[in-house]
């Protein structure tokens, strides 16, 4: 990995660190908000922006860990840290299991199929009302949200606690998809979205690799889940709907997909238009489907897509 | 009420969801079908062509059967006119590239459902039948209208089947699916042919939207469960065959129409659900279509 790759990501996250000593409380609570969706654009990007296949129903992996984290922490009485971790292993199979299905399926097949299953989810979670308590949501409780590192009560309704374990998240999913991109696999991963056959043709097992982007990329999306539900104290099925399967697709597109860092550009952007927009109009996703046509008509690639086919040829 | 009267009960809900599903399907097969791309947006021009029947309805004087015809004539002209600028200046430019297309038709969905919202507001809006007859069985009364419901798909069904296998237009819409290239080699403007496609799958989804609204009622994220139904019906039947999807309709309208009455709906989305993403992922040319060459 080269000096400036290093740097300049490296910089980023500094500049998030720094930004907690001038940022209001508020700026602060989207921030947290931006980096933990953040990581479930760099998830997306790994499936769409490498890989080169495009998901509609990344929202039941979102949901998986989201809900195994509330009801984890809710129902079954694990502490915090251990809720993370039954989150990241339903995430893990969940998106096991459906990749194992859905990879049979291309092009806009494997759209809708998506689509399908996690509409399917999102009803399922709606059906069991009861436990997940469909609309209204789950909400933790604030002492559920206190546990021990080191000897240390860490409480997550305290908001600057929240900013830096979601910095620490997001640091963390950058370098890991840093890594991802950069090693064999992410090289591979490249050449089937660039050419299927031919990727096959030199011998190299094209399932098992889509597979591998499948899950790492569904199990990006259950942590993202899963953090979303520990750090804002909710779960509640509108984060399993189809909105949330577009909403990456979007941020992906707006950063610039297969670029590491366009997703977390293109997440807080979007997070500045709707906030800025709803200050004028309750129709916030009015913007979300302009953005998305006029990205496509017009500016494909993305705004760092972009910046690196102009200038900056080395961005990763 | 015992559990005779009950199944026939439900049959008949199913008919009348199979009739519903045939119809709102019909337009997203044509054009999956001819152009190989799929509207996304769909739902929400069966939307508007609810919204449509209700704004008609309640300014056109002379009760609701002359509501009913004059919405019948003015909500496919308004979707079919949206339709035609959306192809103009979307899909062309993107050359119906299908991937784009999706993402792009997926924006258009959000923006007409906000718009609607904004200008039709959020309450679900319901619209009367043009006649209230109800057919009196010996153990409930079923609505007349329901039975005109799925008379009118039969009859819209076998209309377009007969445009397609017996017309000239058919017969274009058809080479044009066979191969694009070979098509324009032999003259036929397929822009044009394109072009008409789409308007007309939009204009068949709003007429469909005007027969279903009596049933239901008009309210603006309603564009949601029709398009995800019909994806189902397309998929199960088929991608682009039109015999497929109406078949397809049949099984999951009543199939629908039975677990809902004796189970819930929710559970029978779910099976729906299911049942088309294993349909595609172990047929992927559908139940009844032909693999692709």
């Amino acid at each position: 990995m080269t000096a400036r790759i290093l740097l300049l990501h490296g910089a980023v996250i500094v500049a998030l660190f720094l930004a907690q000593y001038v940022a209001s409380d508020y700026a602060v609570l989207t921030l947290t908000r931006i980096m933990v969706l953040a990581v479930y654009a760099l998830g997306y990007n790994i499936l769409f922006g490498y890989a080169g296949l495009l998901s509609l129903g990344h929202a039941m992996f979102f949901a998986t860990g989201l809900y195994a984290a509330a009801l984890g922490v809710t129902r079954l009485g694990m502490a915090v840290p251990e809720a993370f971790l039954f989150a990241a292993v339903c995430g893990v199979i969940v998106s096991f299991v459906t990749g194992l299905i859905v990879l049979r399926a291309s092009g806009v097949a494997f759209m809708i199929v998506t689509l399908m299953f996690s509409q399917a989810a999102f009803l399922t979670v709606l059906y069991f009302g009861d436990i997940t308590r469909g609309d209204e949501g789950i909400v933790i409780k604030d002492d559920q949200r206190v546990f021990p590192v080191f000897g240390h009560a860490v409480n997550l309704a305290d908001l600057l606690v929240r900013y830096n374990i979601a910095l620490a998240f997001l640091a963390l999913a950058m370098f890991l998809c840093l890594a991802v991109v950069r090693s064999r696999i992410g090289h591979v991963l490249v050449a089937i979205r660039e050419n299927e056959n031919r990727t096959a043709m030199l011998g190299y097992d094209v399932k098992r690799y889509k597979l591998i982007a499948f899950v790492l990329s569904g199990s990006f999306a259950a942590l993202a889940g899963a953090s979303y539900a520990l750090l804002f104290a909710y779960a509640g099925s509108t984060l399993a709907s189809i909105q949330y399967s577009i909403h990456p697709l979007l941020w992906t597109l707006l950063g610039g997909a297969a670029t590491v860092l366009g997703p977390v550009l293109g997440t807080a952007l979007m997070f500045l238009l709707v906030d800025f927009a709803s200050g004028f109009t309750s129709a916030s996703l009015l913007f979300v489907g302009v953005v998305l046509i006029l990205l496509v008509l017009f500016f494909p690639k993305g705004i760092l897509g972009t910046i690196r086919q102009r200038w900056l040829r080395w961005l990763p | 009420m015992g559990f005779f009267p009950h199944l026939l009960l439900a049959i008949l809900e199913g008919t009348v969801a199979a009739a519903v599903l045939a119809l709102s399907a019909l337009g997203l097969a044509l054009v999956f079908g001819v152009m190989r791309v799929v509207n996304v947006a769909h739902g929400e021009f069966f939307m508007l062509g609810a919204m449509l029947a209700w704004w008609v309805a309640k300014s056109v004087p002379g009760g609701p059967a002359a509501g009913f015809l004059a919405a019948l004539i003015i909500a496919p002209l308004a979707v079919g006119a949206l339709a035609f600028v959306t192809e103009r200046l979307l899909l062309r430019r993107i050359n119906y590239d299908p991937e784009a297309t999706i993402v792009a038709t997926i924006g258009l969905m959000f923006v007409i459902q906000q718009l609607a919202l904004t200008v039709f507001g959020a309450d679900a809006k319901a619209v009367s039948a043009p006649f209230t007859y109800r057919i009196a069985l010996p153990w409930f009364g079923f609505s007349g209208y329901k039975l005109f419901v799925v008379v009118a798909s039969v009859f819209i069904l076998l209309a377009v089947w007969w445009v397609l296998a017996r017309t000239k237009w058919g017969l274009v819409m058809r080479v044009t699916q066979f191969d694009r290239e070979t098509a324009t080699a032999f003259g036929i403007p397929v822009n044009r042919v394109y072009s008409a496609v789409f308007v007309a799958g939009a204009a068949l989804v709003a007429v469909a939207a005007v027969l279903i609204v009596p049933i239901q009622q008009a309210h603006y994220l309603m564009g949601l469960d029709p398009l995800l139904m019909s994806f189902i019906v397309v998929i199960i039947g088929g991608l682009g065959s039109i015999k497929g999807s109406v078949i397809a309709a049949v099984i999951i309208g009543m199939a629908d129409g039975i677990i809902s009455m004796f189970f819930s709906p929710t559970l029978a989305s779910i099976i729906a659900t299911l049942a088309v993403a294993l349909v595609l992922v172990f047929r992927p040319q559908g139940l009844f279509g032909v693999a692709t060459r």
